[in-house]
């Protein structure tokens, strides 16, 4: 995978490191970090001030000369900088690898594809695990509750600094596509296009209930040590991958689930009349949560979700979902699935029809598949031809090539 | 203009007969929705020849990602239930191609569009063209045709009407027929004058531009 080249790297990167420097993030990873908000701090949504923090994020392609082909990819809760480059702690290909490269539907031949790390992150973006330079500890639960707005803030400034004023595409699904209809709202005259996938305005209660769940698995772990597990030399690992079990069950459909798991056993002929896990979906959970840990922090799952569950886009806007979109240039499209039943058609379709209701440039596709909210993240034909034919219309609105030069 | 552009042209050009002649009816450069867009042809016409700000809603999954997939900003939606939220005026132009018909209620959906839009293009199948007349007639059973091709019990067609209805319905709402055209079975279209009775009888299919 190619990276940025010329100015675009001009950023300070992990490989090369800070000596000396007490703030630097506590291992080496590939990619490229830098500390904004030296100038001026970004004022969070809480009140508090972020000063000097650092932003870490990955780049693909190359920025064009009109600086015109620049395309965000916005993570969900438990994703990463790392769209298309294998993972550096699990040496697993990018979560987005089927979407993001050469000749694919974010076309790296073409676009200059921008992804970071978001705020409260633990992959070397600022966030509860990285070092309080007040105190010279990690943060843990001093470190200040954010917002989706925030992650989007910070992103712009990530922006400003690399010199990329607009945006040709904004993307990502689930908290992804909560991200990308805040830069919308926020930003709406540097987002040529946006594609908001999987995702939903406001967090409903059923949404809000499955985060508590995982957050309160997390606190009940003793190693969690109110969030001081650092400083104990411990993480809590038991609640963060019970967490994420939970969470899991949620990203996939029942039909899915049923089908690939059934009743089946786990290499055995008959159950143990004992709690191991008997079957082969509880193996699959456990490993799920297992795995996991080794590449999450557990306080950054607590922020993340708590920003999820704020987030509402209408209420920052009197109530009105529309009032957020008012006058917006943006060209939209909304993608959901059909067995999505976390961020459910439904609430795709309120965002269509608050952008209609300003006159909006929207298109809406719902997605037939049985693969639940994980959908987007898997090889579903479909979904990657209407992404690629709304980006490839866009494009040539933008003046900029459609795909094999047309 | 060489030859392999002008085939180009002809060739994007090849749309059904009664598309054309809504085409026909639309100032270039103008903001445009079509409600029941199916797979985007006519939007895709009407962007590339009269670059037109089209927008598109379409029933069917399949005919909703084929219209993104080329291109066009299209939702996936109801004219019975969607086009409430568009705001008043947003377009100059609000086309029902062949849909009028298979709307739960017609005459919400074209106080929406009157509303939405400053014009709107109607195309249906007329219910008084003679043969379909004749089957009923003599064969005593629902008509079928090539623009009807259902059965009585499977037809997304709940609320067939006549030119002569349609017409009617436009002086109850208020709205003015600034252009009637009607399409005999050769597909060769005729103004429909004051006198439309006679469209009533030889049109197979009618296409109206309303105005307020």
């Amino acid at each position: 995978m190619r990276d940025s080249a010329g100015t675009m790297t001009a950023t300070t990167s992990f490989n090369a490191g800070q000596p000396g420097d007490p703030q630097a993030v506590s291992r080496p990873m590939p990619g490229h970090q830098v500390r904004l908000g030296r100038a001026t701090p970004l004022r969070l949504d809480c009140g508090v001030e972020l000063a000097d923090f650092a932003v870490a994020y990955q780049t693909y392609g190359r920025l064009n000369d009109a600086r015109s082909n620049a395309i965000l990819i916005c993570h969900a809760l438990t994703g990463d900088q790392y769209v298309a480059a294998p993972h550096p702690v699990t040496g697993k290909d990018g979560w987005w690898h089927m979407m993001v490269g050469p000749g694919k539907v974010l076309d790296t031949d073409r676009y200059f594809i921008i992804c970071p790390n978001i705020l409260g992150g633990c992959m070397g973006t600022i966030g509860p695990k990285e070092i309080n330079p007040a105190t010279g500890k990690p943060w843990g639960l001093s470190f200040p509750v954010i917002s989706v707005a925030d992650m989007v803030r910070a992103q712009a400034m990530l922006l400003d600094h690399l010199g990329v004023e607009n945006l040709f595409a904004v993307t990502g699904g689930s908290m992804g596509g909560m991200q990308v209809l805040e830069w919308a709202s926020l930003y709406p005259q540097r987002v040529f296009a946006a594609v908001p996938i999987a995702t939903a305005a406001h967090h409903s209660a059923q949404n809000i209930a499955f985060h508590e769940v995982g957050r309160q698995a997390i606190m009940a772990d003793p190693d969690w040590h109110g969030g001081d597990y650092q400083a104990h030399g411990v993480r809590p690992h038991r609640g963060l991958s019970v967490a994420r079990m939970a969470a899991h069950i949620t990203y996939l459909s029942e039909k899915a689930l049923q089908e690939k798991f059934g009743r089946k056993l786990q290499d055995r002929a008959a159950v143990s009349w004992g709690f191991d896990a008997d079957f082969q979906v509880e193996s699959y959970l456990r490993h799920q949560g297992s795995t996991f840990v080794d590449r999450f922090d557990a306080n950054s799952y607590l922020y993340i979700t708590r920003a999820m569950d704020y987030f509402d886009l209408a209420k920052r806007h009197g109530g009105v979902l529309a009032h957020a979109f008012r006058g917006t240039p943006t060209r939209f499209c909304l993608i959901s699935f059909t067995s999505d039943w976390l961020y459910p058609t439904g609430e795709s379709r309120k965002i269509m029809h608050a952008l209609n209701a300003v006159a909006a440039n929207v298109s809406f596709a719902e997605i037939v598949s049985d693969n639940g909210h994980d959908s987007f993240l898997l090889d579903e034909p479909e979904f990657h031809r209407v992404f690629e034919g709304f980006l490839d219309g866009a494009a040539e609105h933008r003046g900029l090539p459609r795909k094999n030069g047309r | 203009m060489n030859d392999a552009d002008r085939e180009r042209q002809s060739a994007a050009r090849a749309i059904r007969v009664d598309l054309q002649l809504i085409a026909d009816m639309i100032e270039p450069r103008t903001r445009v929705l079509d409600v029941g867009c199916g797979d985007g042809a006519l939007l895709e016409y009407l962007t590339n020849f009269k670059q037109v700000d089209g927008r598109g809603i379409e029933l069917s999954t399949a005919g909703v990602n084929a219209c993104i997939s080329r291109g066009l900003s299209v939702i996936q939606g109801d004219a019975d239930t969607d086009l409430k939220d568009y705001p008043d005026g947003a377009f100059d132009y609000v086309i029902l191609g062949n849909t009028l018909q298979a709307m739960l209620a017609p005459h919400e959906v074209l106080g929406h569009m009157m509303r939405i839009g400053r014009r709107a293009i109607v195309s249906f199948p007329n219910f008084a063209f003679w043969r379909v007349r004749l089957y009923f007639l003599f064969g005593g059973r629902m008509p079928i045709s090539g623009l009807m091709p259902h059965h009585w019990y499977d037809t997304p067609n709940i609320h067939l009407c006549s030119i002569k209805d349609f017409v009617a319905l436009c002086g109850q709402m208020g709205f003015r027929v600034e252009r009637g055209l009607s399409l005999d079975s050769t597909r060769r279209a005729r103004p429909i004058g004051a006198g439309f009775l006679t469209a009533n009888l030889l049109g197979e299919q009618a296409v109206f531009l309303l105005t307020k």
